[in-house]
């Protein structure tokens, strides 16, 4: 069974913010059709009243005192930035 | 024994008696590097000033008086994907091929202050993702006991560069094996903590649920001296526990009288070499003998470990890696003339195969319409793997099994098949999913003369049971090879 067809690869894609020309589209279609068809394994188990396991901890919020403390610098912050601007990061016009 | 073969403990020992300095120490080091890393390609960037500068230090620290703790003077790698303050973490990715780290991970600045010394930052595959050290952008890490095969993955550098006598000790970080899988088929000891006994803070995530960062090393007793600096809660990372961290170097003992072992079904069947089952059983065997008391265990949803993992896994993946947009930092298409031209064509140019496959699988599994199938399925089904890992340790102290299914493969072979390359993490992705500790020690050589690893498996901060299992074991084994390069 095709789980995954090229125009799901190509939407995917848009949702992922990457792009692929149609030779890599036809071959990564053809890799996820394969992944996918191995892990859809899971759904023929039952799971019945299980509840899902997002961590394996008991994980609550973190609070700490609302104080200021020595943060990231602006200039550290900026080292790595691509393109700058008035010690902000510049990108291209916003469509 | 040379300088850059002993051990950190040995290394102390001498440090001790000024038998040895740090700054020859290091020297020797260098000159292993310079010997073999052409043929291994273990680090993606070296520190050689850096770390003669920071040994002349220590070297007068230590002559003025000072402590010599467990890793003064030790040189170190740590895997590229751990930030170090001022020097690159590339994760072995074009996106991240100039980044700078701009503060230290809570384990470096722990190093740090035991006055470790940094080799440089090891090689691995990109983003942590792979378990051959093939994906990386800075070409393929090789294995030293066969430079025609991979070290495994993706802390390939960091498990080669330790085999090879180009680092005394490495930190490694591990979401589904990878620790523990390149540890096996490199020959030397790696851990995988508990999930959340050591600070995940300036470790780039891959699977935040799932990551864990640990040693890498010659012995089990420099893996519990390294455990002692790294374990422990950090405020900045949430995930961390809050729980006391014991001496590990107390649980050292060769004693496994009456210890309960579980030797875990599912992973001794069809689909391991037969190699390997020869080993561990030969392992098992080692440990009836101190008083061990082995039994067989089924954990029957381990069947379904790699399927929940390969849904889960690039699932978390594909949300951390959003952040690599070519804003803030990392590679930037300059061509592009609008915002969005601009994520896509640098994440589409940065990213390499195997990351933008994992981010595809995840954003798929996230989507509208297939959430329920497959990302939340797959958390339910990581529910009844943790129930039946609780339930084998209401029976038992740890569980033995292969760490890799086969010795080391040929580079190349399995590179163009993804679904193969996953399944050489089937014995230790079950472990991540529980966020348990366990451990991978080297158990014999192969007839083709490749090392075979043995993983133990504790449960939930039983890391003492691990390490006595392990140490008992390693003393029972005797494993003493040395790769030819």
């Amino acid at each position: 069974m095709e789980r995954i067809s090229k125009d799901d690869v190509k939407h995917v894609a848009q949702l992922a913010e990457l792009e692929f020309d149609e030779k890599d589209v036809e071959k990564i279609t053809t890799q996820l059709d394969r992944i996918l068809d191995h892990v859809a394994n899971v759904s023929s188990v039952n799971t019945e009243g299980v509840p899902p396991t997002s961590h394996i901890l008991d994980i609550k919020n973190v609070f700490r005192e609302d104080i200021v403390e020595e943060s990231v610098t602006q200039e550290a912050a900026l080292k790595n930035a691509p393109d700058e601007e008035n010690r902000g990061f510049k990108v291209p016009k916003i469509d | 024994m040379e300088v850059h073969y002993l051990t950190a403990h040995e290394l102390k020992d001498r440090l001790k008696k000024r038998e040895i300095s740090c700054t020859e120490i290091v020297k020797s080091i260098y000159s292993r590097i310079e010997e073999v890393e052409d043929k291994l390609n273990s680090y993606i960037r070296l520190e050689k000033e850096r770390a003669l500068s920071r040994a002349g230090e220590v070297d007068k620290l230590v002559g003025d008086g000072g402590e010599i703790s467990d890793f003064t003077g030790i040189p170190v790698a740590i895997k590229d994907n751990i930030c170090t303050k001022n020097i690159t973490t590339t994760c072995a990715s074009r996106i991240l091929e100039n980044y700078i780290s701009i503060y230290n991970a809570t384990v470096v600045d722990r190093l740090e202050s035991r006055n470790y010394i940094l080799v440089g930052k090891a090689n691995m595959d990109e983003f942590a993702m792979g378990s051959s050290t093939e994906n990386s952008y800075f070409g393929p890490a090789k294995n030293p006991w066969d430079t025609g095969r991979v070290p495994g993955g993706s802390s390939g550098g960091p498990a080669a560069s330790v085999a090879a006598g180009e680092a005394i000790c490495s930190l490694g970080s591990d979401t589904g094996g990878s620790i523990r899988q390149p540890a096996s088929l490199c020959g030397v000891v790696g851990f995988k903590p508990t999930y959340g006994r050591v600070s995940r803070y300036g470790l780039v995530a891959f699977a935040s649920s799932l990551d864990q960062i640990g040693p890498l090393t010659r012995d089990v007793e420099d893996c519990a001296a390294m455990l002692n600096v790294i374990c422990g809660h950090d405020e900045n990372d949430s995930t961390s526990i809050d729980a006391e961290v014991p001496d590990y170097k107390s649980f050292l003992a060769e004693d496994m009288k009456g210890m309960k072992i579980g030797l875990l079904k599912e992973l001794m069947a069809e689909g391991i070499d037969r190699e390997v089952r020869e080993a561990v059983q030969r392992t098992v065997k080692l440990a009836e003998d101190m008083g061990g008391r082995v039994e067989e265990v089924s954990i029957p949803s381990v069947e379904y470990a790699l399927s929940v993992y390969y849904i889960i896994a690039p699932s978390e993946a594909s949300s951390n890696l959003s952040r690599f947009d070519g804003v803030r930092y990392g590679y930037r298409n300059t061509q592009a003339r609008t915002l969005r031209e601009m994520y896509r064509k640098s994440r589409a140019e940065g990213f390499g195969d195997e990351v933008k496959r994992r981010i595809m699988i995840g954003t798929y599994c996230l989507s509208a319409g297939y959430y329920d199938a497959y990302y939340e399925k797959a958390q339910r089904v990581r529910t009844l793997i943790i129930n039946d890992f609780k339930k084998a340790f209401g029976k038992f102290d740890v569980l033995i099994s292969p760490t890799s299914p086969t010795t080391a493969f040929k580079i190349g072979e399995k590179i163009e098949d993804p679904l193969t390359m996953y399944l050489s993490y089937i014995c230790t992705i079950p472990v991540n999913l529980a966020g348990l500790p366990a451990i991978s020690i080297p158990a014999g050589l192969s007839a083709g003369k490749l090392p075979i690893g043995v993983q133990i498996i504790g449960n939930i901060l039983r890391e003492d049971n691990v390490l006595k299992a392990a140490y008992s074991l390693e003393k029972a084994i005797g494993f003493a090879g040395r790769p030819q390069l």
